[in-house]
């Protein structure tokens, strides 16, 4: 069955820059959700991500889980691009997802603020 | 030193420049008087972190080494914000762009270089940045607000430097480089493909073999065209296709210029009273675009200036170097391709972890090398390189550790010209001298010397040498003394500054001390001292509470939490246990606990619950989490056991009713029992009261825990009042002088308890009523932090994981409503 050239533009040109949520961004709701300084947890199509909200007025965005034992990391302090897992205060650069108190790398996610609204990428 | 001084001008304030100004301070302060002109309008900074500013994980404040006061200080003038503009090499004058003329004797050119733009039409339109200064970062991030997609050109290490830094913009970044691989003076073609592969993994798209001919759009970016014909749409473009010299001031006076102001080995140009150094210079044909090699120059330039040492010469750098890219540690050493079939070539990959090293031997020497992922053997390869040393005949020894006993050579053996530091050109004999002239730990060597301050990756390996060089007996580094690690400050001149500046805030005292840097690790410490100094005018930022303190529980091993109601005196009735009962029914509580504190935890409790729970509870917060006061246990005095010889009970409750809550360096237990046979087991308890024949005892520091101690006698009382008293001074005195997250066990071992008994007791400072004042105020300002079932402070206190629904009409048709689950990723061990 061939796929019609409507259909197929749209498979193939889904980062065409339109006003409209692409499938390679989702609507998370208002920044104003997560406290100063702090981390929120979303739960988006089975993976959940922490989003971050420094100080400074950064956003980030990695995986929840924390590499060493899963803790929350949305629950962890934050600063200076950097969070402690609240479990076993393993450390972890939000901005690249890489671990600072083991080699490893934790996944990393795209976000950012439109009109006070936080838009996070999808893969 | 004698006569007038010589004036001394330079032009640039960037890196380079300001390092040999600092090298020339340390060798000779009074030798100059110095005049420094900078085009930028700040102090000098680490260029090298601006991506880190970009990227928001630091502030633009924290990247300064040298900010405007340094100069001041320094009785350096300053022109900042000024270009120079001529150079009259007859007159020996220097003239800025406002005006100003400033007569020299020796004249330095820094004045680096500036980002190659290449000539491809279209690069002056809106939305395209070079990546050069802190302006660059925030014009780039102001652009970056509106942009879905953002193309870096030139994959070398600024442009990878770039993409990092815009990565958290919420852009998708592309980076476009023209040669075959990534990194092509550093990389070969396989580690490139496997940096780029990494980078993918982390959300940035690698194009290589891409040459960008136009850049698209209407006033302002909306794409790229490639050679090939095909397009790249983007609203966003960094450009950092390598750096050209500053040579035209110096061409306009005359000055011989290449690439870049030409010098000898002694960094001096055509002309006998100028020098260049930096990135402006050309030396032996080769214009230097990295730090260590312009910290080199700097030393041997300010090693002459100063006849410090005048047969000091520049002979060029090594292109060795080891630095970390986009998170990924990499060493890289001369050439990066075999010459011809008789060159060895000895590699070893390892693509799902990311490691790649490559070897190349030519006549038995290294001549070439690549490490990718994993740098540990970066240290002896360099140095074999550097120095052109025979290498041992078992290849793979030189990619791994062989079962040998260390990696590193050992400290006694290691020839004291092995460099340690590559960032910052440092040698064990640097080091070691150091070490002798008094510098007797690792922060001061790391200091005097900057060794492990470039990228890091040979701290571990100077803290070794500085162990060995002391022989094992360092010298107390000063930041242990520090009251957190991220604010440089011992307590006492910390509280000082505090109380002076009136800092209620853990944000104002991070701004005021550590450039606005605010280290996670160190936000709780302050937020307690803060409050224990401010009481109700505390400013209390809630991200600077660990989760525990944030929702008054404690956090379980599955993210669930424990809920501790208070129970004072460990006595309770049964309208309260029914209550108890109840509410761990209405939640399906999966555990209920008695603790050894005398009461009773709820265990299981999930996040969103604990708010109504409290409400159900009706009963205050037992502070089972925090760093306060936890529990007064008792056992039953003269209320109904026949032993006893005081009102324990009583006395008791009073305790904890009165301090409840309070807020200490680390948790306080308390005890009272009714006779001496002590059944609540007093004499283990950071406070505890025993009932005796007329009277109390009252015992302090004691411990029960990992470790256990055996509390000391601080005084003996009459009356519950008395007690009460004393017990509160002890604790006001504990809050003061407390180490934060030391026990009161370890204050006492540390001051002795001699000393606390004269102050405490017999008040041979006289501060006993201040004490006694403040620890009513910190009685009177209490509240339940339970309360704040009613009235949270913010609307996602307790909130657990938000569900965002993936929404079926914003997928574009034909892909998938849910995207392919993956699983976290975990730690290796």
């Amino acid at each position: 069955m061939s796929v019609p050239a409507v259909l197929e533009a749209s498979l193939f040109n889904v980062n065409e820059r339109s006003d409209a949520v692409s499938a390679t961004e989702i609507c998370l709701g208002a920044i104003d959700q997560i406290p100063t300084g702090q981390g929120q947890a979303f739960s988006v199509g089975g993976e959940t991500v922490a989003v971050f909200r420094q100080r400074n007025g950064k956003i980030f965005a990695v995986q929840n889980e924390c590499p060493h034992r899963g803790g929350p990391l949305s629950e962890g302090l934050l600063g200076n691009g950097t969070v402690i897992c609240p479990f076993h205060a393993w450390k972890v650069d939000v901005t690249t997802g890489e671990c600072l108190t083991d080699p490893c790398r934790i996944r990393t996610y795209r976000v950012r603020e439109v009109d006070g609204q936080l838009m996070l990428g999808l893969p | 030193m004698q006569g007038p001084r010589q004036k001394l001008v330079v032009i640039g304030n960037g890196m380079a420049g300001a390092r040999t100004i600092e090298e020339i301070l340390e060798r000779d302060r009074d030798r100059f008087e110095i005049v420094v002109f900078g085009d930028e309008p700040y102090g000098n900074y680490n260029r090298i972190l601006l991506s880190n500013v970009l990227n928001g994980s630091h502030d633009a404040k924290a990247v300064f080494l040298n900010p405007l006061s340094w100069y001041a200080e320094n009785d350096i003038t300053l022109h900042a914000g000024v270009r120079v503009c001529a150079i009259d090499r007859e007159a020996r004058t220097v003239t800025g762009a406002n005006g100003i003329v400033e007569p020299y004797d020796l004249l330095i050119l820094a004045t680096g270089s500036a980002p190659f733009v290449p000539p491809i039409p279209g690069t002056d339109k809106g939305g395209v940045f070079v990546f050069r200064t802190l302006d660059d970062c925030s014009r780039i991030a102001d652009w970056a607000g509106g942009c879905h997609r953002a193309v870096v050109l030139g994959g070398g290490l600024l442009g990878l430097e770039a993409a990092r830094g815009l990565m958290t913009h919420g852009a998708e970044v592309t980076v476009l480089e023209a040669a075959p691989h990534l990194m092509p003076q550093q990389l070969d073609a396989e580690a490139g493909a496997m940096l780029a592969k990494t980078m993918e993994g982390m959300g940035v798209q690698v194009v290589t073999d891409a040459r960008t001919t136009e850049v698209l759009g209407n006033g302002h970016v909306e794409g790229v065209q490639l050679a090939d014909g095909s397009t790249l749409d983007c609203e966003l473009i960094v450009i950092s296709c390598g750096i050209r010299a500053n040579s035209e001031l110096a061409h306009s006076c005359g000055l011989a210029v290449e690439r870049g102001i030409l010098v000898d080995d002694r960094m001096r140009t055509s002309d006998a009273s100028i020098y260049a150094v930096g990135e402006c210079a050309q030396h032996r044909g080769v214009v230097y675009g990295l730090v260590a090699p312009l910290y080199e120059q700097a030393r041997v330039l300010a090693d002459l200036l100063t006849h410090t040492n005048l047969n000091a010469e520049y002979t060029g750098s090594k292109s060795a170097t080891k630095l970390k890219v986009m998170g990924v540690e990499l060493a890289s050493m001369g050439v990066t391709q075999p010459r011809d079939e008789h060159d060895e070539v000895i590699s070893f990959a390892e693509p799902k972890r990311g490691i790649y090293k490559r070897l190349i031997i030519r006549e038995g020497v290294l001549v070439g090398g690549i490490l990718l992922g994993d740098t540990a053997k970066a240290q002896p390869l360099m140095h074999s390189f550097d120095r052109a040393l025979p290498l041992p005949e078992e290849r793979a020894s030189l990619l791994f550790d062989m079962g040998t006993a260390s990696s590193q050579m050992p400290m006694l053996e290691m020839p004291d010209d092995t460099q340690i530091c590559n960032c910052n050109g440092v040698s064990k004999e640097t080091i070691r001298k150091c070490v002798s002239s008094g510098k007797r730990n690792l922060k001061a060597v790391m200091e005097k010397t900057r060794a492990g301050t470039g990228c890091g990756s040979c701290k571990l390996l100077v803290r070794e040498l500085v162990e060995w060089a002391c022989e094992g007996q360092m010298d107390e580094d000063p930041s242990i003394h520090y009251y957190v690690p991220g604010v440089p400050l011992a307590k006492p001149e910390l509280v000082e500054q505090i109380l002076a500046r009136g800092l209620k805030s853990v944000s104002s005292v991070f701004a005021a001390f550590a450039g606005g840097k605010d280290d996670p690790g160190s936000k709780p410490g302050l937020a307690s001292l803060l409050k224990s100094l401010w009481h109700d005018q505390y400013e209390d930022e809630r991200d600077s509470r660990f989760i525990n303190d944030r929702v008054h529980a404690n956090i379980q091993k599955d993210a669930t939490f424990s809920v501790v109601p208070r129970m004072y005196g460990g006595i309770t009735t049964p309208a309260e246990l029914r209550r108890i009962a109840d509410v761990a029914d209405k939640y399906n509580v999966p555990m209920v606990k008695v603790t050894g504190g005398q009461r009773l935890d709820l265990l299981g409790v999930k996040k969103e619950d604990l708010p109504d729970m409290w409400r159900d509870l009706g009963m205050p917060s037992g502070h089972a989490y925090a760093k306060a006061f936890r529990t007064c246990k008792t056992c039953v005095g003269t209320e109904f056991c026949r032993y006893g010889v005081g009102d324990s009970t009583t006395l008791g409750i009073r305790i904890e009713r009165r301090f409840q809550g309070i807020e200490f360096p680390h948790k306080v237990k308390t005890a009272v029992s009714g006779c001496p046979r002590n059944c609540a087991e007093a004499t283990v308890k950071d406070i505890g009261v025993v009932a005796v024949e007329g009277g109390w005892e009252i015992y302090v520091g004691g411990a029960a825990g990992s470790r256990v101690r055996a509390a000391d006698l601080l005084a003996r009382v009459g009356t519950h009042d008395e007690a009460i008293l004393l017990v509160g001074r002890f604790m006001q005195y504990y809050r003061e002088h407390g180490k934060y997250l030391e026990r009161a066990a370890g204050m006492i071992e540390r001051l002795g308890i001699d000393h606390i008994r004269n102050v405490v007791v017999d008040d041979t400072q006289g501060i006993a009523a201040r004490l006694d004042a403040a620890i009513q105020a910190a009685v009177d300002s209490y509240v339940d932090p339970w309360e704040e079932a009613n009235e949270p402070v913010h609307p996602a206190q307790f909130r657990g994981q938000t569900i965002i629904p993936l929404d079926p009409i914003a997928s574009a048709p034909g892909i998938p409503n849910e995207p392919n689950r993956r699983a976290p990723l975990v730690a290796a061990r």
